[in-house]
């Protein structure tokens, strides 16, 4: 059981790092946002999962009340970052920032 | 097991400083909004690690629901609060504003 929660979180964590990482090194704002609504979604969802796994050691029912809530959150976060990531999106294109292309407008 | 979670929180918080930099320093207020929604993803993940260190998690994954709640809601009013505003900040990489064409 330990195995697959550290196997997990490392996962998790390196998620998060590519997340990082994308977020500082992208050149547009809509590129950085596709590395952000991703990334973070998917390593939330195996970061809890693990923690979930971790906490469900011993079989009761707090333990198990416990592993429903963070589940919830994983539920919760699915629902919301999506949505989120739209909301930002649409703000960016509606007030005009223009997508990153290779070769750099001239300045008018 | 605890210092392996311990070590988990610390990376964690490394990543959070390293996406504080394009909070602070983000081209557009729209890029701002992008890094306190990913802090804000990180540290809902970190209070629960942080439950499972001192062994209430049963305390701390209310914190956290209550966390993600809030992180959504700032995120949507914020991106709200920027749509249809045609004058964020234009230094950065290659950004022309439509407001500049029209």
């Amino acid at each position: 059981m330990d195995i697959v929660v550290i196997m997990l979180t490392v996962i998790g964590l390196f998620s998060f790092f590519a997340t990082t990482v994308g977020l500082l090194r992208f050149p547009d704002f809509y590129s950085r946002m596709h590395a952000a609504g991703k990334g973070d979604t998917l390593a939330s969802l195996l970061m809890l999962l693990a923690l979930a796994l971790y906490n469900f050691h011993e079989v009761n029912l707090a333990n198990l009340l416990v592993a429903i809530k963070i589940l919830s959150i994983v539920v919760f976060i699915f629902m919301a970052s999506p949505t989120a990531t739209h909301a930002i999106t649409d703000a960016a294109f509606e007030s005009g920032v223009k997508p990153w292309t290779k070769e750099p407008e001239e300045e008018s | 097991m605890d210092s392996f979670f311990i070590a988990t929180g610390v990376a964690l918080c490394l990543l959070m400083l390293l996406t504080l930099h394009r909070t602070v320093h983000g081209p557009t207020a729209i890029d701002r909004i992008m890094g306190v929604n990913v802090i804000g993803t990180k540290t809902t993940i970190l209070l629960i690690i942080i439950g499972s260190i001192y062994h209430r998690v049963d305390m701390f994954v209310d914190i956290a629901l209550a966390y993600a709640l809030l992180n959504f809601i700032v995120t949507i009013a914020a991106s709200r609060y920027f749509h249809h505003r045609k004058n964020l900040s234009s230094r950065g990489y290659g950004y022309k504003f439509r407001a500049e064409d029209d």
